[in-house]
């Protein structure tokens, strides 16, 4: 057993392909139609570097909670919920590619779940390396210069936005307009999750309450 | 991003005011504690940047409660609405008596009750009938709004009559509409201004021969768009149900030492308040503009947390306005009782006071007017005058706030961190720290502080001057390491460049090695 993680974790041949596959990312980033293309078709791409793109994104958000500069982030420490702000974008991400899948495997979608999974993450890949320099960049700066760091922070995420949209593009082989209803439709699909999701919990609820207040009952008339 | 408030926090809050309140009804019990009733928990209060609730020492005390038995009166305040500070004279308008009492002020001993003005020569009817409010003008002219005969009063300083101000003649007026002016303030020129009961276009201004020049200073109307929309389908007796789009009447005026008006309204809604369209609070300069600085996290409307405690529901009621000559205004509250101190920014200096029956509390209060730093607060149900004086913390806020204003920036310093040492949740004096350490050019420390309190404005004025002396300091290494990162790549990129050169250079390629290597493939 022992022998085999020791292999497992010093296979050059894999920590190589997942190098070659963390770098892709960045060739995604700049080039994110024939990057996204070849993410799938080619197997650029690993499930592995999504994971770390993954991380270093919600690391970057969590960091840019304490390091960023009060001027433009005041954070209320008190009521702060790690796990919640974790959730904040697992929770989304979750949602948005079983919703896609959900919807575009119906509609001759050549992705599979976990290439969804992995598009996305590699298109989130702006986000840290947009808000890492930015972050430090904000503790040298006045409120007056405050509009360079708003409008960079803001671009991060419209990046992001675009890059995912391009990613689901190319690994369903969707035509531009296409591609666009089925992001709308896929938000949309994420909307009926969160109905279903909180129906699901409701009902449960109520029926557990229904035993409990069934055993309560029993107890009592003992 | 910056401004958060909670539902949590609201319960917080009102948990907290409900805690006070249950305490002050155990505390009131025991007639020895009386006495101690002020220094309670929660008396005094101030909100953080959060708009969290922070409890504070107190900044006031009452020195006295001044009762008609107390001023020696043979007959007792009725109903009194006014009270007009001038000079060490405190004028309270009597309104029920149809009369107005004339003190004199004994430092902290009992003022002394110099006249009792019953009515004027010279004009028909001679008495008064509800005097409302009372002015003096720097000529020494005597201003007396008598509401119960629609007329404001001139007269010399012995009363004897010079003219009268009547209901404004202005067209879109009701005529039906009986002129009833509430309250009145005078400037240097001796122009009026006043406040009349059903006309909400703002204050009405007469010039000083008695004619009517026009309203200033309307409050903005503003209205919901549903709410319009709403109004296009109702009918005829719907509409009439439904509040109109009118600008609010004006509860009380007060002119500063610098001839700006301060005018305040009680009728506001509380999601207006928050949503900045509607002022509970107003400084009108001669346009008519609202010139008030309102640079504070939080609006200058009282309480911010309005929960139903205690109850009281609904935002501050602002019935009355005074301001010091450094510029701190105080508002007072008829619906909890309180009062509330704000500095020239817009940040809340103190809010203390509650509604009951011991001394420093209230039942109704209806108008405050100050002396230095002294607060005189009019109850009208319980016809007492209460009189609140700084205590050892307020004093040292106050001097703090003087000494920066006269310049003084390292006294200022020092009494701020007095403050501190008293008060550790006192948000203000470590901006004003900050703010004297700025002046001082010690701009790291001053960071500090406006850190600490997330005072962004000033920490980026701190922080500009800090990194200007820090480039200007540091200036030989910055362009050493910005040479350094131009020309390290460029001479290892030459280096590699020649190298390459004469690695492939044609006189360094020996004939027989090229054949061996061509052998060799």
């Amino acid at each position: 057993m022992a022998d085999t993680l020791s292999v497992k974790l010093f296979n050059k041949q894999a920590w190589g392909k997942y190098g070659d596959s963390l770098k892709f990312a960045f060739y995604c980033m700049t080039h994110p139609l024939d990057g996204f293309w070849d993410l799938t078709h080619e197997k650029r791409g690993t499930i592995a570097a999504a994971n770390t793109i993954l991380i270093a994104t919600i690391f970057m958000r969590l960091m840019k909670l304490r390091y960023t500069s009060f001027i433009f982030l005041t954070v209320y420490w008190e009521e702060l919920n790690i796990f919640l702000y974790i959730a904040s974008i697992l929770f989304p991400l979750a949602l948005w590619v079983l919703g896609n899948w959900g919807l575009t495997t119906l509609f001759d979608g050549k992705g599979k779940l976990s290439q969804i999974y992995m598009a996305t993450c590699y298109g989130m890949l702006p986000y840290p390396v947009i808000q890492l320099p930015l972050t430090v960049f904000s503790n040298f700066v006045t409120v007056e210069e405050g509009q360079f760091y708003s409008v960079l922070s803001v671009i991060s995420l419209i990046y992001c936005g675009l890059l995912i949209i391009a990613a689901m593009g190319q690994i369903h082989e969707y035509g531009a307009g296409k591609n666009l209803l089925f992001t709308v439709a896929s938000l949309f699909a994420m909307l009926v999750i969160i109905f279903i999701l909180m129906i699901f919990f409701s009902m449960i609820s109520q029926g557990v309450m229904y035993f409990i207040s069934l055993v309560r009952e029993f107890l009592f008339r003992l | 991003m910056k401004k958060r408030m909670s539902d949590n926090l609201i319960r917080r809050a009102a948990a907290l005011i409900g805690a006070g309140l249950m305490a002050a009804s155990l505390f009131a019990g025991t007639a020895e504690t009386a006495r101690a009733a002020t220094h309670q928990f929660g008396y005094t209060y101030n909100l953080d940047y959060w708009g969290d609730v922070q409890n504070s020492p107190d900044l006031y005390t009452p020195c006295m409660v001044l009762t008609s038995a107390d001023l020696g009166l043979e007959v007792k305040m009725n109903a009194p609405q006014g009270l007009t500070m001038v000079g060490d004279h405190l004028y309270v308008c009597d309104s029920g008596n149809n009369r107005i009492l004339d003190l004199q002020l004994n430092g902290t001993g009992i003022p002394t009750v110099e006249r009792i003005i019953e009515g004027v020569k010279g004009v028909e009817p001679a008495t008064f009938s509800n005097p409302t409010d009372f002015a003096i003008s720097e000529d020494g002219n005597i201003f007396i709004a008598d509401q119960g005969n629609a007329r404001i009063l001139k007269t010399d300083p012995d009363f004897n009559f010079i003219l009268q101000f009547d209901k404004p003649t202005d067209q879109a007026l009701d005529p039906k509409l009986v002129f009833a002016p509430t309250k009145i303030v005078v400037d240097t020129a001796e122009r009026v201004y006043c406040i009349a009961a059903g006309i909400n276009k703002g204050l009405c201004k007469y010039e000083a021969d008695g004619t009517f020049s026009g309203f200033i200073g309307a409050t903005k109307v503003t209205f919901d768009f549903l709410d319009y929309i709403w109004k296009k389908f109702a009918t005829q007796a719907q509409r009439a149900q439904m509040e109109s789009f009118v600008p609010t009447e004006y509860d009380n005026i007060y002119m500063d030492h610098e001839g700006f008006i301060y005018a305040c309204t009680g009728a506001v809604d509380r999601e207006e308040l928050r949503n900045d369209k509607a002022d509970a609070v107003r400084k009108i300069n001669l346009m008519g503009n609202d010139i008030l600085v309102r640079n504070g996290e939080w609006g200058i409307y009282g309480d911010i947390h309005m929960g139903n405690a205690g109850g009281y529901e609904g935002p501050s009621y602002f019935s009355d306005v005074t301001v010091f000559d450094n510029d701190i205004f105080v508002c007072l509250d008829r619906n909890r009782g309180r009062l509330f101190g704000y500095d020239d920014q817009g940040h809340m200096v103190f809010a203390f006071g509650s509604n009951g029956n011991m001394d420093g509390y209230f039942r109704r209060p209806v108008a405050i007017e100050h002396y230095d730093h002294d607060l005189y607060v009019l109850d009208t149900l319980d016809c007492a005058i209460t009189v609140f004086i700084p205590t050892k913390f307020g004093a040292t806020v106050y001097r703090a706030i003087d000494e920066f204003d006269a310049g003084n920036y390292v006294t200022s310093g020092e009494s701020w961190q007095e403050a501190i040492d008293m008060n550790g949740n006192y948000d203000l004096a470590y901006i004003g720290i900050g703010r004297s350490l700025l002046r001082q050019e010690r701009y790291a420390e001053a960071m500090r502080y406006f850190e600490v309190k997330y005072d962004d404005e000033n920490y980026s004025k701190a922080f500009k001057q800090f990194r200007k002396e820090w480039v200007e300091s540091n200036i030989v290494i910055i362009v050493i390491v910005l040479l350094a990162l131009f020309l390290i790549p460029l001479g290892i990129g030459r280096f590699r460049k020649i190298r390459h050169d004469i690695d492939t250079a044609d006189i360094f390629i020996v004939e027989g090695s090229a054949a061996n290597s061509s052998k060799e493939q």
